[in-house]
């Protein structure tokens, strides 16, 4: 064997070129993740929190602490995403008549990490954190169906995530965009490592979300507390479990979609090649079947924030409450059908075109009741413009323009002459940033206060909300003017005077953006420094309406110590309307919670080993991380006492000293909840 | 609702309420696997019926399925299906012995399964026939394959539960393992009877 066929055996197509050298840009990034996680690795060893983070956080069950674990990791994913963001509008400013400082092919690489990571690494992995957070406090269980399986998900996903990160340091990412396409991501065209980084990450975390989507369903289905119907549930849990239901039949098309296109790279198979009966339609039509569902598991949880958060803030009912429910059950139907209208363009009928033009236009209308559902809660409501609400209005302003620019897209006519410009970029940006990214921000200010007993800072809060409206409207409307004067998606440069004043305020726009991420980043360090101000132990800061508010800040280990008796909708706001709130329980019992487990980090450990050996083609070490995640399964179903008791006495501790608090805390009326005066105990006042 | 109300409606458990309720939650959230799992498989067939005809100048279905051997497949898995059934009787009324009879009766039909699927997928290719030839015969590899694997994580998983038997007993636990185990299995024979009946009777017809 010469040494070369060693290497090869050893470290696969490894080698010193894949090494970002040939780039000062590339290289500086790579220099900037391998500085980031050393130095991230080198703060933990020296402040000695190994052992506290492996304990505490890698290998909880607890959803409260998975949910923290999987924003935590949207946030960092978000701020690299921003910053490729940054960087193609600052390309598209300066690329008028010049190249410009990114060649195209690094260009494309940046639209196509941006497009991969906000989808699958930044609104995914946030909106399951908040679902897994929220979710099993508001309808009174202790845990998920499956712990164990849910951190599993949540170390799938961040295997996904760290294969996108370790593509910056080696190897070059996929050119052929967040959605993949074939011919750009054959081997024909593309026979480097890229698709196959985008391929096994995009797996790796589809997986997890499948797990997500069963797991969320499944609970919602049989966890729910005594009298706590399904029509009773809030709804941020109906919106929670039209997406599990998304996530469960849609996110399988993706995986064969990927799966299959592995096939054609790895195997020499047909499917989408342009030979030998290969066909791309069919590599079309399996990713939108799962593309389309999946901007509603994007937006409904958000949706369901947007119906909290108004509700609370305006201190009344959610009005038309079953209607949003049945809005989004319609929603969740009518996502199936409509994947067309992402290919207008590529040759099937006109007839197939209407009935998919007409199907996705039909969209609109529970969309539209949504909205007037929203309105009709704030009218004549007890509005408090805390940060989740400006954002809640900012959505109400700024999300109907995106909707009013997608009913125009669903006409295959108009779609013919826009289709692949920056107008359709503006569009989903349009519904994206406003719908999803504000959502989550508005439930990240919301619950932050439940998951760290501390209220984030408010004028940080506002400055940060200021910087993200603003940006978002300069970086985004002068593209749906560069869409119609016909500008292309996916440019690095173009040769038309009259595009550049609209780039150059587009370019500013997105600085802003980044200014308004740095905003959240000293928010957090703020509110960090000031948490003795801000503390709300108690639990109840914006006289919440929901059971996760019935609880302590943090929530203790179980959640709930007797599992609530619920009356009604909007279950504590009755208990605290009937003097039901705050009462201790006769007696208690010993709870059982689920035992630690390094299962999520094993598996997730080796699914991203095997991801790396595939991509890189190191059989060995592809079959180590598979069969480690097999025999990982089979080992951990020989561990019998998964679960430890929280003894009664104990869980009688725990809940005097919450009692205690809530006691020793004045009251807070609604207009005072922004001020230190909020200890997390609402005073009670009339509506 | 009432302990009775709750029972769980397989045939195997105990009369504690608290299996019952367990097994309601666990096998629920299985059922709803499957369903994801099938939805994958719809789509590999659907995949499937737009290739037929992508065979690109190389052999279709016609010139390399043998009906012979698809028959024996189809067989065994049927009857494993039923010694499967058999076994989940026995974790009601028989002794460890028969149970681990049957579970191993039907490991052995499995593996016999994937003996004569491998022997087809061999003689295709030895016939110029490799998935790589065309899109149709890798639409046919990938389907089929696919079938293929979840019967050898079936196998895994029932020699697991010869194992977990073993130490274990018929504990709760184990009981509703099996019972999952049992959806899998009997999951994955309806998959094959479409297999059939949608690649291969067709192909041979033609
Ligand atoms: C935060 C501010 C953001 C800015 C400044 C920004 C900017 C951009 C730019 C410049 C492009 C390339 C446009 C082109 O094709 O020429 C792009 C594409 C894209 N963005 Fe964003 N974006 C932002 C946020 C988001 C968010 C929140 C999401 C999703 C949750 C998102 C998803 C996408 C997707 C899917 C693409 C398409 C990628 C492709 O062409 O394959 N973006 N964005
Ligand atoms: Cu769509």
């Amino acid at each position: 064997m010469s040494g070369a066929d060693l290497w090869h055996l050893l470290f696969g197509k490894l080698s010193a070129d894949a090494l970002p050298f040939y780039s000062a840009i590339a290289a500086t990034a790579a220099g900037v993740v391998v500085c980031g996680a050393l130095g991230a690795a080198l703060l933990i060893t020296w402040l000695g929190r190994w052992r506290y983070l492996w304990r505490e956080w890698f290998t909880s069950l607890d959803h409260k602490k998975i949910g923290i674990m999987y924003v935590v990791l949207s946030l960092v994913m978000l701020a690299r995403a921003v910053v490729e963001a940054c960087m193609m509008r600052m390309q598209q400013a300066v690329a008028f008549d010049s190249a410009g400082f990114l060649p195209p092919d690094h260009f494309a690489q940046l639209f196509t990490t941006h497009g991969t990571i906000m989808i699958f690494f930044m609104a995914m992995p946030f909106l399951t954190g908040l679902i897994n957070f929220v979710m099993p406090l508001q309808i009174g269980a202790r845990d998920v169906s499956f712990p164990m399986m849910n951190s599993v998900s949540l170390g799938l996903t961040t295997a996904g995530a760290g294969l996108m990160m370790v593509s910056l340091v080696l190897g070059k990412f996929s050119t052929g965009g967040w959605s993949g396409y074939p011919p750009y991501t054959e081997l024909g065209f593309n026979p480097g490592v890229g698709p196959d980084y985008w391929i096994w990450a995009v797996t790796l975390s589809s997986l997890g979300s499948t797990l997500t989507g069963i797991n969320f369903a499944v609970t919602i289905y049989k966890r729910r507390a005594p009298g706590m119907t399904l029509f009773r549930m809030p709804l941020f849990c109906w919106t929670a479990l039209c997406a599990s239901i998304l996530m469960i039949f849609a996110m399988p098309p993706l995986t064969v979609a990927t799966a299959l296109l592995a096939c054609d790279r790895y195997l020499g198979m047909h499917f989408f090649t342009n030979s030998l009966g290969g066909n791309m339609m069919n590599f079309a039509n399996l990713f939108w079947l799962f593309g389309h569902p999946e901007v509603y598991i994007l937006i409904l949880p958000p949706f369901g924030v947007w119906s909290e958060v108004i509700a609370n803030f305006s201190a009344k009912y959610l009005y038309g409450y079953r209607s949003l429910v049945y809005a989004t059950m319609a929603i969740a139907v009518l996502s199936f059908t409509v994947w067309v209208h992402h290919f207008f363009t590529m040759g099937q009928s006109a007839d197939v075109n209407a009935a998919f033009g007409i199907a996705t236009m039909l969209i609109g209308i529970p969309t539209g009741v949504k909205i007037y559902d929203w309105m009709l809660t704030l009218f004549r409501g007890r509005v408090r413009f805390t940060v989740p609400m400006l954002y809640a209005l900012a959505f109400l302003l700024l999300f109907p323009l995106g909707g009013l620019t997608g009913i125009l897209l669903a006409n295959p006519a108009v779609d013919y002459q826009v289709h692949n410009t920056l107008f359709l970029v503006a569009h989903f940006h349009n519904m994206l940033i406003p719908g999803l990214l504000f959502g989550m921000l508005a439930g990240y200010h919301y619950w932050f206060p439940k998951a760290f007993g501390f209220r984030l800072d408010e004028v940080w809060g506002r400055i940060a909300f200021a910087l993200w409206v603003a940006g978002f409207v300069l970086a985004f409307m002068p593209l749906y003017a560069l869409g119609l004067m016909a500008m292309p998606r996916r440019t690095d440069a173009f040769f038309e005077a009259a595009y550049l004043p609209y780039t150059l305020v587009a370019a500013f726009g997105a600085l802003l953006i980044l200014a308004a991420l740095v905003s959240l980043c000293v928010q957090v360090w703020v509110s960090v420094r000031r948490r003795r101000e801000t503390e709300v132990f108690a639990g109840d800061p914006w006289n919440g309406r929901t059971l996760e508010w019935a609880t302590s800040s943090p929530p203790p280990d179980y959640n709930f110590a007797v599992l609530p008796q619920v009356e009604g909708r909007d279950a504590f706001w009755l208990m605290k309307q009937d003097g039901r709130a705050y009462r201790t329980p006769d007696r208690y019992e010993d709870i059982e919670v689920p035992r630690n487990s390094a299962m999520g980090p094993v598996v997730g450990m080796a699914g991203a080993a095997a991801g790396f050996a595939l991509v890189w083609h190191i059989g060995w070490l592809a079959i180590i991380g598979v069969l480690t995640m097999g025999g990982a399964l089979i080992a951990r179903s020989f561990v019998r006492h998964t679960t430890r008791t929280i003894a009664a006495d104990e869980v009688r501790r725990i809940e005097a000293r919450w009692r205690d608090a809530v006691a020793a805390s004045p009251g807070v009326t609604r207009d005072d909840e922004t001020t230190p005066a909020n200890r997390g105990h609402a005073a009670m006042e009339v509506a | 609702m009432n302990a009775q109300g709750r029972n769980y409606p397989g045939i195997n458990l105990d009369h504690e309420p608290q299996t019952h309720a367990e097994a309601e939650e666990k096998v629920f959230g299985f059922w709803v696997f499957l369903m994801s799992d099938l939805v994958l498989f719809a789509l590999l067939f659907a995949t499937y019926a737009t290739m037929t005809g992508a065979t690109a100048g190389g052999p279709s279905g016609g010139d390399v399925f043998e009906l012979k051997s698809t028959m024996i497949e189809t067989g065994l898995l049927l009857a494993s299906s039923f010694t499967f059934g058999m076994a989940s009787l026995e974790i009601k009324y028989g002794g460890k012995g028969r149970l681990f009879a049957w579970l191993a009766v039907t490991l052995l039909f499995g593996a016999l399964f994937l003996g004569f699927e491998w022997r087809d997928f061999a003689t295709m290719i030895a016939q110029g026939a490799p998935p790589s030839r065309s899109g149709f015969l890798s639409a046919f590899f990938v389907l089929v394959g696919t079938h293929g694997l979840h019967v050898t994580a079936g196998c895994v998983w029932i020699v697991v539960m010869m194992a977990q038997i073993a130490v274990f007993g018929t504990a709760r636990d184990v009981k509703i393992r099996m019972l999952r185990l049992g959806l899998f299995w009997h999951f994955l024979d309806i998959v094959w009877i479409a297999i059939f009946s949608v690649v291969y009777l067709p192909g041979l017809v033609r």
